[in-house]
């Protein structure tokens, strides 16, 4: 049976004969269209990055944040469907809150992902929504310490050391699996997310405008999610282009 | 502790109860008489109830406000602690009960102590008095029987107690309270909670410490 084109992918509360939910396939589909993001579980911190880009020259630098914080302690980023992604960022700082009213305690990782991703799932269960165009990425610090977490518009989620999402995923988690992240300090992985972020999206936007956002939550940010400071940004851009440059001039050599 | 006035024949935990800390664990205590008016209506009642493996409440006010209260309380502990997949902590039970409390505050008369184990803070005692506030004390005492033994308490207790003399502690202060609230009354009972679990102790009326009765 032909899994495609028989009117099986209208509505993601049908299966398709082999028992697939296409919208909800579709929706990976509009993830994958992202501007690159990183995600990577260091041993002190956690580092998030995104690439977007800029439209248009009347946008001012640096505005327009993609990257999120819903709690002290947590940060998101919604790679996929950038309106989709402010409801799920909104959801989340309600559920961050309403736990925080609830118990007094801020809410785990484990928490506000097993939380998220049961919202996301809902929304593949019924023929009057679509599912999310993005998948999230939760980046916390808490008493078990830091973790990071990644939700697919399915709604399944899972605890990772490192993940890509978004334009050349596969490239780019081919890089990160060659990191040791259980030693790697947060500060080193800036250092190689700016280096992966360069090198994979090389061909794809080299004459085009764009920004990359970096955020952390680490022992060096006293355990909040915030911004990470513009001096090591500048550090990492500078030697990631370094790299770029060595690279172009190596295979120079070899010609 | 019946500010908030009992509605005509309803039944009330005219009470002592209290809750130490020791080092490792915590005691919670209380009598056993539970009133309409005059009327003895149980006097072996058990004023202790366990809201999850770890953690006690200590009940005062009405009875049935304070088992409803309770019964949600335990309700909402399992299915963190379900979700969790780890004991809620002392902390997240009392603010629970503080919550519910203040939220209903005009429609309720209860008055509650938490004491508790849990693996990040060990031993703690939570008091959630009438108006719905919340208070971390290392020790606590409560219901119309307590008034009488502030002075008592103060002068007896110590920080870092042994278990044992916090089981002390905790016997001759009910007794004392007993023996001069008319509302107060019948056998002691104990929970010691630590972290190897719980153990109940049972204070017969006949066997309680005496003081000088006049």
């Amino acid at each position: 049976m032909s899994s495609i084109g028989t009117g099986y992918d209208l509505s993601s509360s049908t299966y398709s004969l082999d028992g697939r939910i296409f919208q909800v396939e579709y929706a990976m589909k509009a993830v994958d269209n992202s501007g690159l993001c990183i995600g990577l579980r260091a041993k002190d911190g956690i580092v998030l990055a995104i690439s977007k880009l800029v439209h248009s020259k009347l946008l001012v630098p640096k505005s327009n944040k993609r990257i999120a914080s819903v709690d002290q302690h947590i940060g998101m980023v919604c790679p996929g469907l950038i309106a989709d992604g402010k409801a799920l960022i909104k959801r989340a700082r309600a559920e961050a809150q309403n736990y925080k009213d609830n118990f007094r305690m801020p809410i785990s990782g484990k928490m506000i992902a097993d939380r998220m991703g049961q919202f996301v799932q809902a929304y593949t269960l019924y023929s009057s929504v679509r599912p999310f165009g993005c998948s999230t990425l939760i980046a916390t610090y808490d008493s078990v310490g830091p973790s990071l977490y990644m939700i697919d518009p399915s709604g399944v989620y899972w605890g990772y050391f490192g993940c890509a999402v978004g334009k050349n995923k596969q490239i780019a988690k081919a890089e990160i699996e060659k990191l040791k992240l259980n030693e790697l300090t947060s500060r080193q992985a800036v250092m190689e997310v700016a280096r992966i972020m360069y090198s994979v999206m090389e061909d794809d936007i080299k004459d085009r405008d764009y920004e990359i956002e970096y955020t952390w939550i680490c022992d060096e940010s006293d355990k909040k999610h915030v911004e990470v400071p513009s001096d090591l940004i500048e550090e990492a851009e500078r030697k990631a282009k370094e790299s770029l440059d060595d690279d172009d001039d190596d295979d120079m050599d070899d010609e | 502790m019946n500010t908030a006035p009992l509605k005509p024949g309803e039944v009330s935990l005219g009470t002592t109860i209290m809750a130490v800390q020791f080092n490792g664990g915590v005691v919670v205590g209380a009598d056993s008489r539970t009133t309409t008016g005059s009327y003895i209506a149980n006097r072996v009642t058990d004023k202790l109830t366990q809201v999850h493996d770890h953690i006690f409440c200590c009940r005062s006010g009405s009875a049935a406000d304070t088992q409803a209260i309770a019964d949600i309380v335990h309700y909402n502990l399992q299915l963190l602690a379900a979700q969790e997949g780890e004991e809620p902590t002392v902390q997240k039970a009392a603010n629970l009960f503080q919550q519910l409390v203040y939220q209903n505050k005009d429609a309720l008369s209860a008055g509650i102590i938490v004491g508790g184990y849990d693996k990040y803070n060990g031993g703690s005692v939570y008091s959630v008095p009438l108006g719905g506030s919340l208070h971390k004390q290392p020790f606590c005492i409560g219901g119309s029987g307590s008034t009488y033994i502030y002075g008592f308490c103060d002068a007896e207790y110590k920080e870092n107690m042994t278990k044992e003399e916090c089981v002390d502690f905790v016997k001759r202060s009910v007794a004392l309270a007993m023996s001069r609230d008319g509302s107060s009354g019948g056998v002691i009972r104990l929970a010691i909670i630590d972290k190897n679990g719980v153990e109940r102790i049972f204070v017969p009326g006949n066997q309680l410490p005496q003081f000088f009765e006049g």
